[in-house]
C-alpha cells in the first residue's frame, strides 16, 4: 500500500496490515477511508481508552455512562440531567469563527440526540496573550454568539485564560446541558433487524471530509490549508432540527437519534449498529440528500456537513419523520435500513461499494501502547527568595486587569445568557444555576481547568480542577453531582506528553473517587501542538453539573447587606507556586501547585452546604486564581458594596503576600448577618475548619486597615479592562 | 373593577427560528394565568386570539435582513388584518423588527452601535400609560427590562421621527436607574433612545427589549409583568370597542 495514501487517511502500516488481516483482502478506497477516519483518535480513542477506564463512571443517579451521546444524571421528580463537553480545538485555530460555531452545534446534537432538550451551553476557552492573540479571541467568542444566540439556548458559562502556550493552539471546549425526563431518555441504540435508517437535516455536501483525522495530527503550515476540512454552521437549520427532533422524540415512532458528528455518516451508522450486539446496516448513499453535484460515495460516506442527523425509524412508520421534517420545511430519507448481519454494507444505487464488519470499524483500531516518561522537574519556586509585598493596593489593580483575571462582562453580554426564563444564577460569578420550570429544583454548571497548575504537576492539577468546579457549584448552595470532561494535551506519542496525559487522568480519577463524583462524558483532544515549541499546557477541563433542590436557596457571591460579617472559611499557606500573582507580579511560571486535601475539601463542601440550608449565608464565593483578595475584591464588585477590614497579620510562616494573594484551595468567602455568627463559629468547629473574620461590609471602598484602601471604582476600571 | 369572567386568550407566532414564543407562552399561561394559544406561520387563522404576540428568536434564520422573510408568512397577512380591526399586536425583539418589515410599524432596527450582540439589562422610561400595554405602568415609570439582540438600534428618517415623536409614538427610551434619557444609558444606539413605539392608533406597539425575561423575581425582576397584566386586562375591551 502506498505510504501517502494511508498518511492521507491517517493510517499507520501497521494498522493497514491489521485491517487486511481482518477483512481477508485489501480495503477498496471508500473502506479504506472509513477506516482512516473511524480509527483516527478524535474517533478511536486509540491512545487515551486505557487510561480512560481509570475513570470512575458509577454512582448514585448515574442513567447513562459514557459510551453514549451523552452521559446523564437522575436528579429528582422524574427529571434527568443530560450533558457533555466537546473540543473544537484544530478547526478553530484555522477559523475561529467557523470553528468554535460548528462546536456548539456539534455539542448541542450530542444532547438532542439523547431526547433531552438542550437548556444550557458553556464553553471553557484557552488563547494566546492578547492582543497577538486577538483575531482567535475574537473569531471564537463571535462564533459561539452567533451560533449560541441564534438557537435561543442560553450560553451561561465558561472560563477563558491567556497563556502564551495557546498562541497557535487555541482550546475551544463546547459543554451543553440538556433536560429531558428520565422515562424519555434515548439511547442511539440501531435496534431490530429491518428497521429504517433516515437522514435528516442539512444536505449533504463536500465540507469537511477527514475533519477527524485533520484533529488528530499536528497543526504545521500547511494547516491552513486544511480549511475545507473545517467545516460551516447553519444555526437556523440546527433550531428547525432541534425542534423537530423534539416533536420526534414524542412519537413512538423512533428506536433511536444519533448524532452526525465527526466522520459523518460512517461513524454515526457504525456507533449506532456498534452499540447493539450482532447488528448491522445496509445502505445506499444513492439516496442520500446532496447539495453537490458529482459527489461520489467516499464524499459522502466521510462529508462532515453540519445540522444532520440518522433517525433509526420503525418499519412502516416512516411517514410519520418525514411529515414532522415536512412540517419544518427540512429533508428527510430513507437511506437504508437495521440488519441483523454485523456487517456495515455501503451500496451506490445497485451496486455494493463497501463491507466492513461493524466491530472492525468501531473496536477494531489497536490500541496504542504509549510510552509516558516524567519530564525535568518543572521549575522549582524559592518562596523565601521572593521580595514582600510592597504596596498591596496597587497589586491587587495589576491583578485585576489581568486578562486571566478580569471582568468576563465584556464576553458573556455577547451571549443571550437569558432566554428560556431559567437563569436564576446568571453569568459573572462562581458556576450559573438554571431552574428546572415547575420544580423547585436548580442545576448548576461549570467549568474549570489551570493549565498552569497541570503544567507543573498533571496529577495535582487535575485534582485541583475537580475540586475548584466542586466549589464552583457549592458556592451557589448546590451540591456536585456529576462530571464531564475534556482532556487537551500536546502529542502523546513524545513520552512526556503521554506521562502528563497519564498523570492528569490519574488525578481527575483520584479525586472524582474522593468527592464521589462520576464521569459520565467526555472528549480527548490530542496533538494540541505545531512541534514540541509551541506544545501547549496539558489542560484537563472539567465540565460539572450540581442540584440544589429548592433554587430559592441558592447563593450568589456578591456581598449584599451593609454590616454583614464577611468571613474566610479555611486556611491559608504559602500557596504561590503557579499562582497568578508569580506570573503577574513576578513574571514566573513555577513552583509547585497548592497542596490539596480532598477530605478538608468535602469538609468545606458540607460546611458551605449546611449553612447554605439553614439560611445562615447572604453570599458565597470561591477562592480561587488570584487568592483572598482578588475574590473578596469580586465579591466587593459583584454586590456593588465594599468592605472594611482590621490590618492582616499572618501568623509566620504564612506570608502578607500568600495570605493575600496565595492560592490555597479548599476556602470560600462568605457573608453573614452577625446574628448567625455563633451557629458559624459552631459549624467550623464540627467540622474543624478554620474560621476566620476579615471585615465588615459595608461602604465603597475595599479596605484593610494600614494596609490598603481601594474605591469600588477603581477597582471596577481595573477589572473591567476586556469590557470595551 | 370586576374580575374577568373570560381568560384573555393570547396567541403567540412560531416562525421557524423564533425562540421567545416559550417563554412567552410560559408567563402568560403559568405565571398569568391566562389562555395561550400557538400560531403556526404557515396557517392562516388566529384562532381566536384576543392579543397576537410576535415573539423574539432569529425568524427564517433572519439571514436576508432581520424579519424581512418572515414579514410574507401567511399567519402575517391575518395579523394585519387584526390590527386593521384594532386588535392588539405585540412585536417583541425580532417581532418588533417584523413589524417595522411589514409596514405595521414605521422605522427600521438596524446593526447595533457596537457591532456586537448585546444582552443585559436596561432602564426604560415608560412615556405612555394610556395605551392598552401600559395601563398598569405609573407616569413616568421606569422599568428594568434585559435586551438580548444585535440588531435592536432604532433609526428612522428625519421625517418619520419627528412625526412619531410629534405624535406621541414612542412608548419606550432607553434611561438611567434615575429615568433620565442619556447617551450612555443607550446600549445600542437608536435614535432619541427609542427602545418602542407604537403605532398611531395605539394598538400595535414595538420593543426591543423583553419583557417575557421579567416577569418573575427569580429571574431578577417582575417589571415585564405590567405590561402583560395591562395587555390582558384591555385586549377584550378594545376589541369589544
Amino acid at each position: 500500500m502506498d505510504e501517502r495514501r494511508l498518511r492521507e487517511v491517517a493510517l499507520t502500516p501497521d494498522e493497514y496490515r491489521v485491517i487486511v488481516e481482518q477483512l481477508k483482502r485489501a480495503p477498496n478506497e471508500l473502506e479504506l477511508g472509513m477506516l482512516g477516519v473511524l480509527w483516527s483518535e478524535h474517533c478511536s480513542y486509540k491512545s487515551s481508552k486505557a487510561l480512560l477506564r481509570r475513570l470512575p463512571s458509577t454512582g448514585a443517579g448515574v442513567v447513562q455512562g459514557p459510551g453514549e451521546n451523552a452521559g446523564a444524571v437522575e436528579i429528582g421528580e422524574g427529571w434527568s440531567v443530560v450533558f457533555k463537553i466537546e473540543s473544537h480545538n484544530h478547526p478553530s485555530a484555522i477559523e475561529p469563527y467557523q470553528g468554535a460555531a460548528t462546536g456548539v452545534g456539534g455539542i448541542i446534537r450530542d444532547v438532542i440526540a439523547m431526547g433531552a432538550r438542550p437548556i444550557a451551553l458553556l464553553d471553557s476557552l484557552r488563547f494566546g496573550p492578547l492582543p497577538q492573540s486577538s483575531r482567535h479571541f475574537e473569531g471564537v467568542v463571535a462564533g459561539i454568539a452567533g451560533y449560541g444566540n441564534c438557537m435561543g439556548i442560553p450560553t451561561v458559562g465558561g472560563e477563558v485564560y491567556f497563556e502564551d502556550c495557546y498562541a497557535s493552539n487555541p482550546l475551544v471546549n463546547a459543554m451543553c446541558v440538556g433536560l429531558v425526563r428520565t422515562d424519555q431518555l434515548m439511547r442511539a441504540r440501531a435496534e431490530g433487524a429491518g428497521n429504517y435508517l433516515m437522514l435528516v437535516g442539512a444536505d449533504t455536501g463536500r465540507d469537511g471530509i477527514h475533519g477527524a483525522s485533520f484533529a488528530s495530527v499536528e497543526l504545521d503550515e500547511s494547516s491552513s490549508e486544511r480549511r475545507p476540512a473545517v467545516q460551516v454552521g447553519n444555526p437556523f437549520l440546527e433550531k428547525c432540527l432541534l425542534e423537530a427532533c423534539m416533536d420526534l422524540s414524542h412519537t413512538d415512532a423512533v428506536v433511536a437519534i444519533q448524532d452526525l458528528g465527526a466522520a459523518g455518516l460512517t461513524s454515526a451508522v457504525a456507533e449506532c449498529a456498534g452499540r447493539v450486539e450482532g447488528a448491522g446496516a445496509r445502505l445506499d448513499v444513492g439516496r442520500v440528500p446532496r447539495r453537490e453535484q458529482a459527489m461520489t460515495p467516499y464524499d459522502v460516506m466521510l462529508s462532515e456537513s453540519q445540522e444532520r442527523m440518522l433517525v433509526v425509524v420503525r418499519r412502516g412508520r416512516e411517514r410519520e419523520v418525514e411529515t414532522i421534517f415536512q412540517a419544518w420545511d427540512m429533508t428527510s430519507a430513507v437511506i437504508g435500513e437495521v440488519t441483523d448481519d454485523g456487517q456495515l454494507t455501503v451500496f451506490d444505487g445497485r451496486d455494493q461499494v463497501a463491507r466492513v464488519p461493524v466491530g472492525l470499524l468501531t473496536d477494531g483500531a489497536p490500541m496504542r501502547r504509549l510510552v509516558g516518561l516524567p519530564p525535568e522537574p518543572p521549575y522549582g519556586l524559592e518562596v523565601d527568595a521572593l521580595p514582600p509585598l510592597a504596596d498591596a493596593g496597587a497589586t491587587l489593580l495589576r491583578m485585576l486587569a489581568s486578562p486571566n483575571l478580569a471582568s468576563r462582562r465584556g464576553i458573556f453580554r455577547r451571549y443571550d445568557h437569558m432566554v428560556g426564563d431559567s437563569t436564576v444564577v446568571a453569568p459573572g460569578g462562581d458556576a450559573a444555576m438554571l431552574r428546572v420550570k415547575g420544580t423547585r429544583l436548580g442545576i448548576a454548571v461549570t467549568t474549570d481547568g489551570n493549565g498552569r497548575y497541570c503544567h507543573l504537576d498533571p496529577h495535582l492539577g487535575a485534582q485541583l480542577a475537580v475540586a475548584e468546579a466542586a466549589r464552583n457549584i457549592v458556592a451557589t448552595g448546590a451540591r456536585p453531582v456529576a462530571v464531564t470532561d475534556c482532556l487537551n494535551f500536546a502529542n502523546p506519542d513524545r513520552p512526556e506528553v503521554y506521562w502528563e496525559l497519564e498523570e492528569a487522568v490519574a488525578g481527575l480519577a483520584y479525586a472524582c473517587r474522593a468527592l464521589e463524583l462520576p464521569v459520565v462524558s467526555g472528549n480527548v483532544s490530542l496533538y494540541n501542538d505545531s512541534g514540541a515549541e509551541s506544545a501547549i499546557y496539558p489542560t484537563p477541563v472539567v465540565g460539572m453539573v450540581g442540584v440544589i433542590d429548592d433554587y430559592g436557596k441558592r447563593l450568589g457571591a456578591g456581598l449584599r447587606t451593609e454590616g454583614d460579617f464577611v468571613l474566610l472559611i479555611g486556611s491559608s499557606h504559602n500557596d504561590l507556586g503557579g499562582s497568578e500573582y508569580l506570573k503577574v507580579e513576578h513574571g514566573h511560571v513555577a513552583g509547585r501547585p497548592p497542596a490539596l486535601d480532598l477530605t478538608r475539601e468535602r469538609a468545606v463542601h458540607r460546611l458551605i452546604l449546611s449553612a447554605a440550608q439553614s439560611g445562615y449565608l447572604h453570599s458565597a464565593h470561591d477562592c480561587a486564581e488570584g487568592g483572598m483578595l482578588v475574590a473578596l475584591a469580586e465579591a466587593c464588585l459583584l454586590g456593588g458594596l465594599g468592605v472594611r477590614c482590621p490590618a492582616i497579620r499572618p501568623e509566620r510562616p504564612l506570608r502578607l503576600d500568600a495570605a493575600f494573594f496565595g492560592e490555597s484551595p479548599s476556602r470560600f468567602i462568605v457573608s453573614v448577618p452577625s446574628r448567625a455568627m455563633p451557629e458559624m463559629q459552631s459549624l467550623a468547629r464540627r467540622h474543624n475548619l478554620e474560621l476566620s473574620l476579615l471585615g465588615l461590609a459595608g461602604g465603597d471602598h475595599l479596605e484593610f486597615e494600614s494596609q490598603l484602601k481601594v474605591s469600588l471604582t477603581e477597582l471596577r476600571d481595573a477589572w473591567e479592562v476586556l469590557v470595551h | 373593577m370586576f374580575r374577568l369572567e373570560v381568560a384573555v386568550k393570547f396567541g403567540v407566532v412560531v416562525f421557524p427560528g423564533t425562540w421567545s414564543d416559550r417563554d412567552c407562552g410560559w408567563v402568560i399561561d403559568r405565571v398569568l394565568g391566562q389562555e395561550l394559544t400557538y400560531l403556526w406561520h404557515k396557517d392562516s387563522d388566529l384562532k381566536g386570539c384576543d392579543c397576537v404576540i410576535l415573539p423574539g428568536g432569529f425568524s427564517y434564520g433572519d439571514y436576508l435582513r432581520t424579519g424581512a422573510i418572515a414579514r410574507f408568512a401567511p399567519i402575517m397577512e391575518k395579523v394585519g388584518e387584526f390590527a386593521d380591526r384594532g386588535g392588539l399586536v405585540w412585536g417583541i425583539c425580532n417581532g418588533f423588527q417584523v413589524l417595522c418589515e411589514a409596514g405595521l410599524l414605521p422605522g427600521a432596527l438596524i446593526r447595533n452601535a457596537s457591532l456586537e450582540f448585546r444582552c443585559e439589562w436596561t432602564n426604560l422610561l415608560v412615556e405612555r400609560t394610556d395605551l392598552p400595554f401600559t395601563t398598569k405602568c405609573s407616569d413616568r415609570d421606569v422599568l428594568r427590562v434585559p435586551i438580548a439582540h444585535g440588531e435592536g438600534s432604532y433609526f428612522a428618517d428625519p421625517a418619520t421621527l419627528s412625526r412619531i415623536e410629534q405624535r406621541g409614538q414612542v412608548v419606550f427610551r432607553y434611561c438611567d436607574a434615575g429615568g433620565r434619557v442619556i447617551p450612555s444609558a443607550n446600549p445600542n444606539g437608536s435614535l432619541h433612545n427609542i427602545a418602542g413605539i407604537v403605532n398611531a392608533r395605539g394598538n400595535v406597539l414595538g420593543m426591543m427589549p423583553h419583557p417575557e425575561r421579567c416577569a418573575e423575581a427569580e429571574l431578577g425582576g417582575t417589571d415585564g409583568l405590567k405590561l402583560f397584566r395591562s395587555a390582558a386586562e384591555n385586549a377584550l375591551k378594545v376589541l369589544v370597542s
